[in-house]
């Protein structure tokens, strides 16, 4: 038993902390939620991309969407296992997240309309993700620092794959570029959402914790220098007339509507409903199967 | 939880085997099947070792109680010693 | 071993695939789910090494076809909505596919590596059989597409396939004609590469 002075002092100082070590009560739940919505996000992250294995126009396309995607369900494993260790059964978060209690990622709720989507999503949402991920590799709660390498090493795959789609279309006809140009022009709302609404680091409970590492504006900032003048060099243009990078090498930008952001990742995206009811009934129709498997 | 089989992964032949993650399964089998795509379908493994987590002792505490530093490496600070050496002998290092 | 054995064995590997990679993201537990999306996979990346055996342009023969001209046996085309029913054809598809493939291993190198892969599916499948063997759902699911996993098989090797599963020879789903639930697969299947002009890039 500690204090959670001590505890503040030895998690800010790097100390790692493991699943039977004693931890102050707000840690544990900042972190289970925390751990809890990041699983949630993957595996409702699957549904916007599974349509469009169907529909992949090539074998080669075919099998690297599937790959991409089989990933995240395996990463949605490492994660809920992590806060199943925590003490919350993955039957319970399952539960939680169907009935629109739990949150996931705001990328998720939105609707996907073509192959366009497809290169964007992999590329683009993928990065942005991989940039949170990354700084999550130092999180002072160690088994979810261990997971984050294999979720880093699987992840840089998919941006390679969505970046290749991308580069595909953009490379073949006008109406292909069209469908990618009209796909970011969608996307780029969310992923400037995607990080979060800036809060300075010493007032991020999160950070205070050695839970992020990294202040939401940080990740920002680290997409927008690395991925802007990869979209810039394709020919493709941004939807924000404001995004520049001033002289002191900060990206300004439009600053993204908040509300819509809070507004989506408590259960109101267009797609969110329809996502949540089509898992709630397959999670219901397969429920024999689990008490058969998992029974003793 | 009593179906959770913790994993174990070697990289190359020859390297420690490694704690990577669990799985949640009824028994071996299934534990096999699951674990070899969850650590295995990339080529990354060439073992695994599946062990229930019920079958794993665990030890994390230790008394230390003593100064017991004379046999670890760290509880040896040569530097000041060695240098009034190797100044009497003349072997000292231009600096 | 002549071009429409291949192609039948190709189409089986591609549509039963395509059908098995429905359930990336949605199978009943998680690491089931991680699992079966790589036999997916593998059927589809047999599929493709058979192409490669019949054609240049592997895509080109996978989509490109109208669906009559596909020699899938009815038995892969059905779109399986029920764990019971996905898992039993996946156990009775790699029954019959071990039967198909010990015939061809002699006249086709690539059956024997195509085999050292289904070892694999076969322990799966085996697995969930044994487990499931005495749920309802199951065993209704085993019975409703028998005849259509007969169909899979000449009519030589049906005795076979008997034997293993344990149910009698039946009439068969016969293999030359298609579901209903093949044109709205191929449609899907290939509504994105329609959309673009023959040999664009993807």
């Amino acid at each position: 038993m500690g204090s959670e002075q001590e505890f503040l002092e030895y998690v800010q100082g790097g100390g790692q902390v493991e699943t039977r070590d004693w931890m102050p009560d707000d840690y544990r739940a900042k972190l289970l939620k925390f751990i809890e919505m990041h699983g949630n996000s993957e595996l409702m992250g699957v549904l916007p991309e599974r349509e469009w294995i169907l529909r992949a126009p090539t074998l080669q396309r075919k099998l690297a969407l599937t790959a991409k995607v089989q990933d995240e369900v395996g990463h949605a494993q490492l994660i809920y296992r992590v806060a199943e260790d925590l003490g919350k059964p993955r039957a319970a978060m399952l539960a939680d997240l169907v009935a629109g209690k739990a949150k996931f990622h705001n990328v998720f709720h939105y609707p996907t309309k073509s192959w366009g989507d497809v290169g964007v999503i992999a590329w683009l949402v993928d990065a942005a993700a991989i940039i949170s991920q990354k700084a999550l590799l130092k999180c002072s709660y160690a088994p979810y620092a261990r997971i984050m390498k294999k979720i880093c090493w699987e992840e840089s795959f998919h941006i390679l794959h969505g970046r290749d789609v991308i580069l595909a279309m953009v490379t073949g006809t006008p109406e292909q570029f069209e469908l990618v140009q009209e796909a970011l022009d969608r996307w780029w709302g969310p992923l400037m959402q995607f990080h979060g609404n800036p809060i300075p680091y010493d007032e991020d409970p999160m950070v205070t914790w050695r839970i992020k590492s990294q202040a939401n504006e940080d990740a920002r900032q680290q997409f927008l220098d690395g991925y802007v003048p990869q979209i810039l060099e394709l020919g493709l243009t941004i939807p924000d007339p404001k995004l520049r990078k001033n002289d002191d090498g900060v990206w300004e930008y439009t600053e993204p509507d908040w509300d819509e952001l809070k507004h989506v990742v408590t259960g109101h995206g267009p797609k969110t409903a329809e996502r949540l009811s089509f898992r709630a009934r397959v999670l219901e129709q397969e429920q024999w199967v689990r008490d058969v498997v998992l029974a003793a | 939880m009593n179906d959770v089989w913790e994993v174990f992964r070697q990289d190359r032949r020859g390297t420690p085997f490694e704690h990577a993650g669990s799985v949640v399964a009824p028994d071996a089998e299934f534990a096999e099947a699951w674990a070899r795509e969850q650590y295995g379908r990339r080529g990354e493994s060439v073992a695994l070792w599946l062990v229930p987590r019920d079958a794993v002792h665990v030890v994390d505490e230790w008394a230390d109680e003593f100064d017991l530093k004379y046999r670890r490496v760290d509880g040896y600070s040569i530097k000041a010693r060695l240098k009034e050496a190797r100044e009497r002998a003349g072997t000292a290092e231009p600096r | 071993m002549n071009e429409q054995e291949l192609l039948s064995l190709a189409d089986d590997e591609l549509i039963i695939g395509w059908r098995d990679s429905e359930w990336t993201g949605i199978a009943p537990l998680l690491e089931e789910d991680v699992a079966f999306s790589s036999i997916a996979q593998n059927e589809i990346g047999h599929a493709r090494a058979v192409y490669e055996l019949l054609s240049d342009d592997a895509d080109a023969l996978a989509f490109d076809r109208s669906p009559e001209e596909y020699r899938c046996a009815p038995f892969v085309e059905l779109h399986l909505l029920h764990w019971a029913h996905t898992i039993a054809r996946r156990w009775l598809y790699e029954v019959a596919d071990e039967i198909r493939i010990a015939a061809l291993k002699e006249e086709l190198p690539l059956a024997a590596k195509i085999d050292r892969e289904e070892a694999y599916h076969r322990m799966h499948a085996e697995m969930w059989h044994e487990r499931l063997a005495g749920s309802p759902q199951f065993a209704a699911a085993v019975e409703e597409l028998w005849p259509y996993a007969l169909g899979m098989l000449p009519a030589s090797q049906r005795d076979a396939l008997s034997a293993r599963v344990g149910l009698p020879v039946v009439d068969a789903v016969e293999r030359g004609t298609h579901t209903d639930e093949l044109v709205p697969l191929w449609e899907e299947m290939t509504m994105v590469r329609r959309s673009a002009p023959a040999g664009a890039q993807w």
